[in-house]
């Protein structure tokens, strides 16, 4: 018995570190990451990005996207913290995979990168969906932009664009700029209007179209301009992050480009930083948040109450951290706010940070009583979301905590009295003289 | 019985002659026959009170009999948690108790709106008990309190009829009223409710009011005060009494009976009982602020003029001058009465009629502007069958006993026949109100009953008297023996008189039987077990309720919020101890129309609702496999009719086809697929209830479902009890992707 738990706790101290090595609370950045390819030649056709992703610590392992073993969970644990699948026109994946696992996939807080590409099949269309991005229907339709396309386009049909329309967002893209256009010969899609997860990062010019290059245009294209996405982002409920690309070439490198009409000649295109930077906010080495509880208490007090009555004056407090990629630092930003809620908001207040990851204020209990919550719903983009709720119920006085004495009262005590003292005189007066 | 027990007693006061000697001399003075018929008679007394004290009581066990000491129906279970809740924490934490776990999230302070005298009395017994080393639960108490409260009624109404008419009368009227299916249906072992203790209050009031103007003492006049905070603090139907007391003293005031003792006796009894009054948090100063209280007080000056009127006319001789001034005096106290409360009623200071009151005076007025006061079935106009089913011989008992207060006017009678009429005219309107003219009917009954016998059975000993020449004076009252032996010479007067008796004995045995049948079989179910007969006359019980109740409160995190209509809120938070949305105090029409609306809604409305409502569970009351028919389908058209009156996107014609509720294949496609047909249908259509009917087979609606097809987006069942009759569904998180 003894030796049993010895070796089970020594088997555990090997298991720790393997343990560990995985997507944790604690340590919230993928490590295990399934790169699903129906060509094995994209290995070496894409290889910066994947050299990069290796060169940062994580462990890739390739698969065809057909291959018969494929698994993403084992005895109801999964195996992979990450998903990327370069495989648009696998019509059917191996194994026990389906648009299903893959949904399930995210839903259970896992990271996802897919890549369409011209004549995507229908099974990563419908991947997409599932996702809020709807590609363009015509499978040969592409994107075309007469005006910003590269001029390395060689054949001229104006199919290889030079995107620049990125989000503006430090965290998604990082903090340096992206200089230089961003190349994409691929598929339009655009978003679901009812799913508001989802987002652009690279849009097309207003210019672009979708069709088929190779035939005459017969009707409006039914996707144009700005309402063309090139690469969407989209964050789950569960802070899944998920990328979809219309393109697969985004992700190889390429050199040398220069926007029509445009007088700068870059070097390289911005293809490279645009996607490391992508990768690394998918992954979540950028822009993971996480909240400590929600701690509340009376001024002057330092335990929660279970009750608050109201026009008490409270403390507020939560602590928020951001991970850096290899450490918890603490969140700085002056835009937290807190709710006190029952129903609607009779409480919004912005808490003040103090650089070591709390945020603080401070309250007074509206006039009203119910149950309230506090609320913290702090959505900002390419943060994860956090959503906190701790519900406290609040009550009206006290039967002896109203005012005893009321100075305007004192009249009415005066009446009062006297007219007592005057009735018993009367009849006292009224019963003994004669 | 007494013949045999008076040697013991009379020996029994023998041997205590240590009295002084006032009792001791008046009792041997009295030693002769006639005191020894007297003490018989008193033995008789209170020997027919002792049993009639323990038959009240015990007839109200079936319950307890048949099912188990359980509180029964819906109200009864707030009552039961909050009683428990002052056992466990103390008066003043019930006082202020601020409840975070019904009508959330707006909460609601139970000890301002609600009336505790049930509560407190049931408190105060079982600490009387456990005083006493009685370990008792405190369900126990609570079960226990109505009939013990009913055989108090009892004592009350004997010493009412001994007030108003005699002695006999006031032993019959104990009799009646202890029996009484109309009380008893609210008195049962098990219906905590306020009415068990609130009857007694309310009699007791009355006699002792009664009581103070038949002796006009101060020291009535308070009791009846007192009488009347203890019904104020128990009931919201005092207000009864704050109007009939007026009204009976206007009345007296206009038929010229006009006393010094009514001056006492109205005088003392309002001015304390509103003080009095005004201590209970829930009434506060709606005595001086509402307009049902107006009356009372309009009366009360009213009294104060008659009463100086009275002087005047002392003082002044000259009547033509006092006629003058008369009107003079009346015509400007009306004014001053009418500027007042007009000028009260404008500044909004005095609050006008409530919706409740309203729907007293004119029956149809809830029906047009308060779906919610509609909907509840005890608050129906009553049905003829439920009087003769409540009343049974007293329902013709009753005129005859007016005859007989008629005919023997006095201040007591002129009370307890408004009593009886006004009583009888609300018990009309509504059906829970039968319960409130019940002692009026049982006391003037008891009169109707009383008087007969005693004529009929002094026409007897009248008559044996003159054939035997006997020298012994009957012992019935001195007039009815004069009045008969008067006209002697009807013929077979005798056999007459007999064969009344024997009707009239015949009738109350009826009575007797009725009672009791109905007791058993009608009253005394808890209705949160319910009984049905099996296939082969067993008995079969569903209980669903509790099983959904414990399942709740089992499976469920503590803080998590149960969205049912209002009928089952009190219930799952005492039984399941979890937070519900609204419940059976619908102080809030607005958020129980909110209620009524998400389940008239489709899915996706109702989820925005229930999402904003930060709802978990949902829980539908279905009826379908059991034929249990006050389900939640059944009662959908008043959730529509209530939803609809705050939210006018709900509209009751989208419900119905060609005027008519359906649930089958005919029946609206909002109906359809609102959310309570889909909760209470879900995978109904794949199973069969009946031998010989398709599948989805509805048995309370005898039809075959509309939508067998149910598909739940937002929602997933979480919870079907045994027999269907409890479905809780949880509400689904936003989904991930979307």
């Amino acid at each position: 018995m003894m030796n049993l738990s010895r070796s089970v706790a020594l088997i555990s101290l090997f298991l720790l570190p393997l343990l560990s090595f995985s997507f944790s609370v604690d340590n919230p950045t993928d490590r295990r990451v399934l790169v699903l390819l129906d060509d094995l030649s994209l290995k070496s056709s894409h290889s910066i990005f994947f050299n990069n992703l290796k060169s940062r610590g994580f462990d890739l392992d390739f698969k065809l996207a057909d291959d018969s073993k494929l698994a993403l969970q084992r005895y109801g644990q999964y195996l992979f913290d990450g998903l990327i699948i370069f495989a648009p026109s696998t019509e059917r994946l191996g194994g026990s995979l389906d648009s299903k696992s893959i949904a399930d996939f995210v839903d259970s807080g896992r990271d996802l990168i897919l890549s369409a590409d011209t004549s995507a099949s229908d099974l990563i269309r419908g991947i997409a969906t599932e996702c809020g991005v709807d590609f363009d229907e015509d499978s040969s339709a592409m994107v075309i932009d007469h005006t910003s396309f590269s001029v390395s386009d060689v054949d001229g049909d104006h199919t290889l664009i030079a995107a620049d329309d990125l989000v503006k967002s430090d965290v998604i893209l990082g903090k340096a700029k992206i200089e230089a256009p961003v190349l994409f010969r691929g598929v339009a899609h655009s978003l679901n209007p009812t799913n508001n997860l989802v987002f652009k990062v690279l849009s097309a010019s207003p210019s672009a179209y979708s069709a088929n290059p190779s035939s005459k245009l017969s009707s409006p294209p039914q996707l144009t301009g700005s309402a063309i996405s090139l690469v969407s982002v989209m964050q789950a409920r569960n802070n899944a992050r998920v990328v979809i690309s219309g393109s697969l070439q985004l992700f190889s490198d390429r050199s040398g480009v220069q926007k029509a009409g445009s007088q700068n000649q870059y070097e390289k295109s911005g293809n490279e930083q645009f996607v490391t930077e992508l990768s690394k906010w998918v992954f979540h080495e950028r822009g993971h948040l996480k909240a400590g509880s929600l701690v509340h208490h009376r001024v002057g007090e330092t335990d929660e109450p279970a009750i608050y009555r109201i026009k008490d004056d409270l403390e507020f407090s939560v602590e928020i951290y951001e991970w850096s990629g290899k450490s918890w630092e603490p969140y700085v930003a002056n835009d937290v706010q807190v709710q006190f809620y029952m129903m609607s908001p009779y409480v919004l207040k912005t808490l003040s940070a103090d650089k070591k990851g709390l945020f603080h204020t401070s309250f007074k209990v509206p006039d009203v009583y119910g149950v309230f919550q506090f609320k913290v719903e702090y959505e900002k983009l390419g943060y994860t979301t956090l959503s906190l709720s701790k519900q406290i119920p609040v009550r009206p006085y006290r039967h002896n905590e109203y005012e005893r004495f009321i100075p305007t009262a004192y009249p009415y005590y005066g009446a009062c009295f006297t007219t007592m003292a005057g009735f018993f005189v009367f009849s006292f007066v009224y019963l003994y003289h004669k | 019985m007494g013949g045999k027990s008076e040697p013991a007693k009379s020996e029994s006061m023998a041997t205590t002659t240590t009295s002084p000697d006032l009792i001791n001399s008046s009792f041997f003075s009295f030693k002769s026959l006639k005191l020894k018929t007297k003490q018989q008679e008193l033995l008789l007394r209170i020997s027919i009170l002792g049993l009639v004290y323990i038959l009240a009581f015990i007839a109200r066990l079936f319950s307890v009999l048949r099912y188990e000491s359980m509180i029964h129906e819906f109200d009864p279970y707030f009552n039961y948690r909050t009683t428990l809740f002052l056992t466990e924490k103390g008066f003043y934490e019930f006082w202020n108790w601020f409840d975070s776990e019904s009508w959330y999230p707006l909460g609601r302070i139970i000890g301002g709106t609600l009336y505790p005298g049930l509560m407190v009395t049931a408190a105060l017994i079982y600490w009387a008990l456990r005083f006493l080393r009685f370990f008792v639960h405190i369900r126990e108490v609570c079960v226990l309190t109505a009939p013990f409260f009913a055989s108090n009624t009892t004592l009350v109404a004997y010493f009412f009829g001994k007030e108003i008419w005699d002695t006999g009368a006031g032993l019959v009227a104990a009799v009646l009223i202890a029996i009484c299916p109309g009380y008893i249906s609210r008195s049962v072992a098990g219906s905590y409710d306020n009415e068990a203790v609130a009857i007694f209050a309310l009699l007791l009031t009355f006699y002792l009011f009664v009581k103070a103007v038949n002796t006009g003492s101060l020291a009535w006049a308070l009791a009846s005060a007192f009488g009347y905070f203890y019904m104020v603090s128990a009931w919201g139907g005092y207000v009864f009494i704050i109007n009939l007391v007026p009204l009976y003293v206007l009345v007296l005031l206009i038929t010229g009976r006009y006393s010094m003792r009514l001056y006492i006796a109205y005088n003392c009894m309002y001015i304390l009982g509103m003080l009095l009054a005004m201590q209970i948090r829930f009434v506060g100063f709606q005595h001086v602020q509402s307009g049902e209280h107006m009356g009372a007080m309009g009366v009360f000056l009213l009294m104060q003029v008659f009463y100086f009127l009275d002087w005047v006319k002392y003082q002044l001789n000259d009547t033509k001058l006092f006629q003058t001034f008369l009107r003079i005096t009346v015509t400007s106290a009306i004014m001053v009465g009418g500027i007042a409360l007009g000028l009260g009623t404008a500044s909004g200071y005095i609050s006008p009629w409530t919706g409740r009151f309203y729907s007293l005076l004119d029956p149809t007025y809830a029906k047009d502007h308060i779906p919610i006061i509609a909907s509840v079935s005890e608050h129906q106009p009553t049905a003829w069958s439920s009087f003769m089913f409540d009343y049974h011989i007293l329902l013709f008992l009753f005129p005859a006993g007016l005859y007989f207060c008629f005919k023997r006017l006095s201040d007591a009678t002129i009370f307890i026949v408004m009593y009886g009429l006004t009583s009888l005219y609300f018990a009309g309107v509504m059906v829970r109100l039968i319960l409130v003219a019940t002692p009026a009917v049982c006391l003037i009954s008891a009169i109707a009953v009383s008087a007969t016998v005693k004529n009929l059975t002094s026409l007897l000993r009248t008559k044996q008297k003159v054939s035997q020449t006997g020298s012994t004076k009957g012992a019935g009252s001195s007039k009815a023996s004069s009045k008969v032996t008067l006209d002697q010479s009807q013929p077979f007067q005798k056999n007459g008189a007999i064969a009344l008796l024997v009707g009239v004995f015949y009738l109350l045995s009826r009575y007797a039987i009725h009672c009791t049948w109905v007791t058993s079989e009608a009253y005394s179910s808890p209705s949160i077990v319910l009984a049905a007969r099996g296939a082969h006359g067993n008995r079969i019980l569903f209980d669903d309720y509790r099983e959904a109740y414990y399942w709740l409160r089992q499976n469920t995190p503590t803080d998590a919020k149960i969205m049912s209509w209002w009928d089952y809120g009190y219930q799952i938070t005492a039984m399941g101890n979890r937070t519900v949305i609204v419940d059976n105090n619908t102080w809030n029409n607005t958020h129980i129309a909110t209620v009524g609306r998400a389940m008239s809604s489709n899915e996706d409305e109702a989820y925005e609702i229930m999402r904003s409502l930060d709802v978990n569970y949902v829980l539908v009351v279905f009826g379908g496999v059991t034929g249990y028919s006050s389900d939640d389908i059944n009662k959908f058209l008043w959730m529509v009719r209530i939803g609809g009156g705050v939210y006018p996107v709900i509209k009751e014609p989208e419900y119905l086809v060609n005027g008519e509720f359906r649930v089958d294949k005919g029946a609206s496609p909002k109906m359809l697929n609102c959310l309570m047909y889909k909760l209470c249908y879900y995978r109904f259509g794949e199973l069969t209830t009946e031998y010989g009917k398709p599948p989805g087979y509805d048995r309370a609606r005898g039809v075959e479902i509309g939508n067998k097809d149910i598909k739940l987006e937002h929602l997933e069942e979480a919870y079907t009890t045994s027999n269907w009759i409890v479905r809780i569904y949880r509400v689904k998180p936003p989904t991930n992707r979307l």
